[in-house]
């Protein structure tokens, strides 16, 4: 059984504190009026002047969507208000993205744990107790995450264009998507998803604990069963979360492999984090039976998924690239001109770090390696999901601030502290699992 | 050079495994072990070294990437620029993506094909060899333990028959 250390809770209390200051520094500094926005971009401006290149850029791409609506000083006018938005966003950007990240990383395990139940996976039952404290995070973090999204739709912030009525009215392209694309039917697919992704979290670990104290494998076959449904629940329901709450930021654009290609995302981080988990868990005398070899398979999993995501991700790139239709390319237009530096360094740190580091056979069972390595794909996921919501919420005026780095401390602190205090809730080790012998001879 | 070696038949891989640890428990050097099918973990039961393949496939794998960087450097940018959907050949830099299947298509194909070409050679198997191994059953449903004698085949036979061995020979051997 384990305890939750206090000094493992208190780290986590700091983070959230000083998150939460950062948060609040963020919303405090965002300007309230135009006049405040212009002299922010303008100091800003002065200290850098290579973001002159970057804000030249930012017009052209920014007149072409201009033209429809107007020209002249209507249009400098409509630019200054375009920029107040875009700095009032960050911070609601900024903790919308690392609130989803955080989500994304449960969401994933509970993706890999139900697999693991559906295939009735012999190597891992020793897991499952790490794999459901970690999707216990669902919880407070979908509440969290509909909550914003709530606060969208009662615009308390721009994050989502097409919930602006005067952006609707002047839109050909996104009235044609109103019928699906509205506040309503949003937040009612939201409150779906979310209620059948915590459901089958409480369910199927309501299952796997009386297992433990049941005498037939009555409850495991159960679980089995639901956990082959619930896969295409979520496949379904993640792939319409991916549209819903990541591609509509930018309601022109869309790509038909998106849901995909977010799912490689937290499906990996997912991951990331059970090995994480379980080496801390590992290296405080806790889960005696799991040896190197189950992590060797995390390890595996880490290895072909980054390669997986980087798969997709290029996928997506290079059709659009090819093609080079106006309104699909617009999306990485304005990555490569804005963000170049994220954009490619996320692919070196979701791509070429992983690889290397973990090509060779060896180093999948080095503790540290395997740490190390997650530290890289966590932070590149990250900047993942910053290049899909920044671009198209903030513009060129983003950064890695107090804000960012805040909500990321915040949301960190509270996941630490969340899946922390629900393993130490239960034993660390499944007793009556069918194959929690397999699972302890496991040997690669 | 002629030997005299030991045969011991199993007909099962997990009762083989544990007879090859038993064998090097003892100290004995097993001379090559004979499966219809790859048994996990033998080679470290064996002792045998770790394999040197992975290293050749990371480097044939370079190769791959190699040949195909130049390759399509020739044919696309050097000798015949073509404008593909108002995207000109001037520079391999430039049209990067449209190049990165093939880059990575034949990174595998080089990989995989000369690696299995590798492990051939260094399996000594090649087209028309006559086969080694040293009865027909190691195809079919038999493991067999080849272990050389030096003046001690009762004490071999003992061990082996404890081991769970079937069936025991004893026959002379040619070294290749």
């Amino acid at each position: 059984m384990y305890t939750f250390s206090n000094r493992l809770k208190i780290a986590s209390i700091v983070l959230m504190i000083v998150g939460a200051l950062g948060i609040i520094g963020g919303f405090v500094m965002a300007p309230g009026t135009i006049a405040e926005a212009k002299e922010m971009v303008a100091s800003h401006d002065g200290g850098h002047g290579e973001a002159h290149v970057a804000e030249a850029e930012h017009v052209t791409t920014e007149s072409d969507r201009a033209v429809a609506e107007s020209h002249g000083e209507e249009h400098d006018s409509s630019h200054d208000q375009h920029l107040l938005d875009q700095l009032k966003n960050r911070p609601w950007a900024a903790l919308y993205v690392a609130a989803f990240f955080f989500f994304m990383i449960s969401l994933g395990v509970l993706a890999f744990y139900a697999i693991q139940r559906a295939a009735q996976a012999g190597w891992s039952p020793l897991l499952f107790r790490v794999m459901e404290g970690i999707t216990a995070y669902l919880v407070p973090g979908g509440i969290i995450v509909f909550v914003i999204l709530l606060l969208s739709v009662l615009h308390m912030n721009h994050l989502f264009i097409w919930m602006d009525e005067t952006v609707v009215a002047h839109d050909a392209l996104l009235q044609g998507k109103a019928g699906y694309l509205n506040p309503t039917f949003f937040l009612i697919r939201a409150a779906i998803f979310l209620a059948g992704w915590i459901g089958y979290r409480e369910y199927s670990r309501k299952l796997s604990i009386a297992q433990d104290a049941s005498d037939d494998n009555s409850n495991f076959k159960l679980n089995f069963r639901i956990s082959a449904g619930f896969l295409v629940f979520y496949l379904i329901s993640e792939s319409i979360m991916s549209w819903d709450w990541i591609m509509s930021v930018e309601p022109h654009w869309f790509s038909t492999l998106f849901g995909w290609y977010i799912f490689a995302s937290m499906f990996v981080s997912g991951i990331t984090v059970i090995a994480m988990v379980t080496i801390y868990l590992k290296s405080k005398g806790h889960l005696p039976d799991v040896n190197n070899s189950h992590i060797h398979d995390l390890a595996k999993f880490m290895f072909g998924i980054s390669i997986f995501w980087t798969y997709l991700w290029f996928s997506q790139f290079m059709l659009i690239w090819y093609s080079n239709i106006p309104e699909e390319v617009t999306y990485y237009v304005t990555r490569i001109a804005d963000y170049r530096l994220p954009f490619f360094g996320m692919v070196a740190m979701n791509f070429l770090f992983p690889v290397l580091l973990l090509m060779n056979s060896d180093y999948k069972r080095i503790n540290w390696f395997v740490i190390l390595t997650g530290i890289v794909i966590l932070a590149g996921h990250y900047m993942d999901i910053f290049n899909a919501i920044m671009p198209s919420t903030v513009g060129d005026n983003w950064f890695i601030g107090i804000p960012e780095i805040g909500s990321v401390l915040f949301f960190a602190g509270l996941f630490i502290f969340w899946i922390f205090r629900a393993i130490s809730t239960q034993p660390l080790q499944p007793k009556r699992n069918p194959f929690i012998e397999e699972s302890r001879h496991f040997h690669y | 050079m002629a030997s005299k070696v030991i045969h011991a038949f199993y007909d099962d891989d997990d009762v083989l495994m544990l007879a090859v640890k038993k064998v090097k428990a003892a100290k004995l050097h097993i001379e090559e072990v004979y499966c219809p099918f790859p048994v996990h973990g033998l080679d470290k039961a064996m002792g045998l070294a770790p394999t040197r393949l992975a290293i050749t496939a990371f480097l044939y794998g370079c190769v791959g990437l190699t040949v195909a960087t130049l390759m399509m450097n020739y044919i696309m940018i050097e000798d015949w620029p073509q404008d593909i959907g108002g995207k000109p050949s001037f520079s391999y830099l430039e049209n990067l993506p449209a190049f990165v299947p093939i880059m990575f298509e034949l990174t595998v194909f080089f990989a995989a094909h000369l690696m299995v070409i590798t492990f051939y050679l260094r399996s000594r198997l090649w087209p028309f060899k006559e086969a080694e191994n040293p009865d027909v059953r190691t195809t079919d449903d038999h493991f067999l333990m080849e272990i050389e004698i030096h003046d001690n085949e009762q004490e071999l036979r003992d061990l082996l028959m404890d081991t769970g061995a079937v069936e025991i020979n004893v026959s002379e051997k040619n070294s290749h």
